[in-house]
């Protein structure tokens, strides 16, 4: 897949999740806008996995802190073939496994997450195994900045530096807002490369919808060898869609059919450019 | 008299250590009280330590388990059932991530320390959570027949265990396996079922009542609480006979509601009580001392039983 191929692909996921978040009356709709480029980045160019074979016991593990942005994660592992995308014409439905967060019954997903503050520690455990086993797979979740103040997170963090998880890659999707507002004004996480860093983490920060940047980062091997690696990928909330960019009200909006309409026509015209 | 359940768990881990490299204990600083210095000394590479940490301490566990890992969570029983519960629930139970978490010193076994370090409401908390095996074994003999059926298990188990020596009961049937109450005592006048550290006085209870009025009691240790073994307790329940239930927790939510439910469910009508913390500030003391104010004693049970057959 070239880079170009790549941009294209991260426009056509935006309107997937947006088309299946439309049909289905609920979703998170800024969230998943927010990390679909790396999403994109992690399923096209980083992880090793196989839709056929995803058991698979050296594949690289990816398990979503973030639970609630799943309409993310469902449409760039339908569009990595782990399931017909047109199964997510049931999400939300009565009896579908296409429910509101990531659950195993859905081909692809490692973990049953929703409730904040789990993915890392179970990572944690996952990288510990890795090492044990002398295994060469990597471990990757991805954080949401509103759930930064879990406690749980902060015991992960501490036992991912003590036992020098450098197979372990911590994304945050910072985009600096949650349900209630700013992150700064809800509860500060300001100056979180700093404290990583001082809890043992080697950091990288990077433009979460630059996917060459982000593809460096999650590329790289470890920033530092016997470090966690926690890449800060900057976003923003509602990204591509110019009246959901930073507006709070789409933390878990679902548009009107004139809304859409005008969404798929932004994301129409950003396809031309690229 | 044999030795404490939880010194039987610690060397049953290292008899399975010494075979399967997949034997992984996870402890929050509580190796000491789980007596698992030994298995730490001998199987360095096989104990992830991650401070005191519950919530990570099962999370962790939890990642091992899914990566293929035996993982042994082992913390006080009071925090690993209240401060994790929604780690158990979600990355254990819902996940299907085979943990066996350990509870160790539990029920009331740390006595005067206090609430803060009593588990008397983790039957219930567990009962009430889809796809979880809770194990209370009586004995030592039990105890290492659960935790080696647990490293085979492949799903998730949460066992819990004390600090008392316990005895080796009388043994009629000697089989074990999760889901089946062991019967140590027969006798048609009277059921008795208990479990975990209970099940010693009941037996004592049982053996007082024959000495001193000719009354027959069945004994079981229904050590398995979930799922119960509801064949084992209607057989009990089918002749009539008075049923007394006695367990170390609350007598809301545990093994005694657990019987309770089904009887009433099936149609039985045999007297019953249930024996066990009431809902109240627990009163101070050693575990023997809470035991015996509440009645969880020879004789307290004794006297239940009179009581239940009008003597």
């Amino acid at each position: 897949m070239t880079n170009k191929e790549l941009k294209l692909k991260s426009v056509f996921l935006r309107k997937s999740l947006l088309k299946y978040i439309y049909n289905a009356k609920a979703g998170h709709t800024g969230g998943s806008l927010s990390c679909v480029d790396t999403l994109n980045v992690l399923y096209n160019r980083v992880l090793n996995v196989d839709p056929n074979d995803f058991k698979n016991p050296n594949r690289d593990r990816y398990i979503q802190s973030k639970g609630h942005c799943v309409e993310a994660l469902f449409v760039t592992l339908a569009d990595r073939g782990f399931f017909p995308m047109s199964d997510l014409e049931t999400l939300c439905q009565h009896k579908s496994h296409y429910i509101g967060h990531p659950t195993k019954k859905v081909n692809g997903v490692e973990q049953n997450t929703g409730a904040l503050g789990h993915g890392l520690p179970i990572c944690v455990g996952e990288a510990i195994s890795a090492k044990l086993d002398g295994k060469t797979h990597r471990v990757y979740t991805l954080l949401g900045d509103g759930e930064l103040p879990e406690g749980s997170n902060w015991e992960a963090f501490l036992a991912a530096a003590h036992y020098k998880l450098d197979n372990l890659y911590a994304i945050l999707d910072y985009n600096k807002q949650q349900i209630t507002g700013d992150n700064s004004e809800v509860m500060n996480t300001d100056s979180v490369s700093e404290k990583l860093q001082s809890f043992g983490w080697a950091v990288k920060e990077v433009d979460g919808h630059n996917l060459e940047e982000l593809e460096a980062a999650l590329n790289s091997g470890p920033l530092e060898a016997g470090k966690p690696n926690f890449i800060i990928a900057h976003t923003v909330k509602g990204k591509g869609v110019s009246y959901m960019e930073r507006n709070l009200k789409w933390h878990h909006g679902v548009p009107t059919p004139e809304q859409y309409e005008l969404a798929l026509s932004e994301l129409n015209e950003a396809e031309a450019l690229i | 008299m044999g030795i404490a359940n939880q010194v039987v768990f610690s060397e049953t881990m290292q008899q399975l250590a010494e075979t399967d490299k997949d034997i992984i204990a996870v402890t929050s600083d509580s190796r000491g009280s789980g007596k698992l210095v030994p298995f730490a000394q001998k199987y360095p590479n096989q104990i992830v330590e991650v401070g005191i940490a519950e919530q990570n301490l099962v999370g962790v566990a939890a990642g091992l388990a899914s990566a293929g890992k035996k993982a042994f969570a082992v913390s006080p029983a009071c925090f690993l059932s209240a401060r994790a519960l929604e780690q158990i629930k979600n990355d254990v139970c819902y996940s299907d991530n085979p943990v066996t978490l350990v509870g160790i010193s539990s029920g009331i076994s740390y006595g005067a320390l206090g609430t803060t370090h009593h588990s008397l409401h983790d039957y219930a908390a567990l009962r009430a959570i889809n796809n979880i095996t809770i194990v209370a074994p009586a004995d030592n003999f039990e105890t290492e027949q659960a935790v080696k059926l647990a490293a085979k298990h492949n799903k998730p188990v949460y066992m819990r265990f004390g600090k008392k020596a316990m005895p080796f009961l009388d043994e009629t049937n000697s089989d074990f396996e999760f889901g089946k109450g062991r019967i140590v005592r027969n006798g048609g006048d009277l059921a008795i079922i208990a479990c975990g550290e209970t099940v010693y006085p009941a037996w004592l209870a049982a053996k007082k009542l024959e000495d001193e009025h000719g009354i027959k009691t069945t004994v079981v240790s229904m050590h398995t609480i979930k799922p119960l073994d509801v064949k084992l307790l209607e057989n009990l329940a089918e002749n009539g006979r008075p049923i007394i239930t006695v367990e170390e927790h609350m007598v809301y939510g545990g093994l005694g509601e657990a019987c309770a439910s089904h009887l009433m469910q099936n149609g039985y009508k045999n007297s019953f009580k249930i024996m066990g913390i009431p809902d109240e500030y627990t009163v101070t003391g050693s575990q023997v001392e809470i035991f015996n104010y509440y009645g969880i004693s020879r004789d307290g049970i004794y006297k239940t039983g009179k009581k239940l057959l009008k003597i």
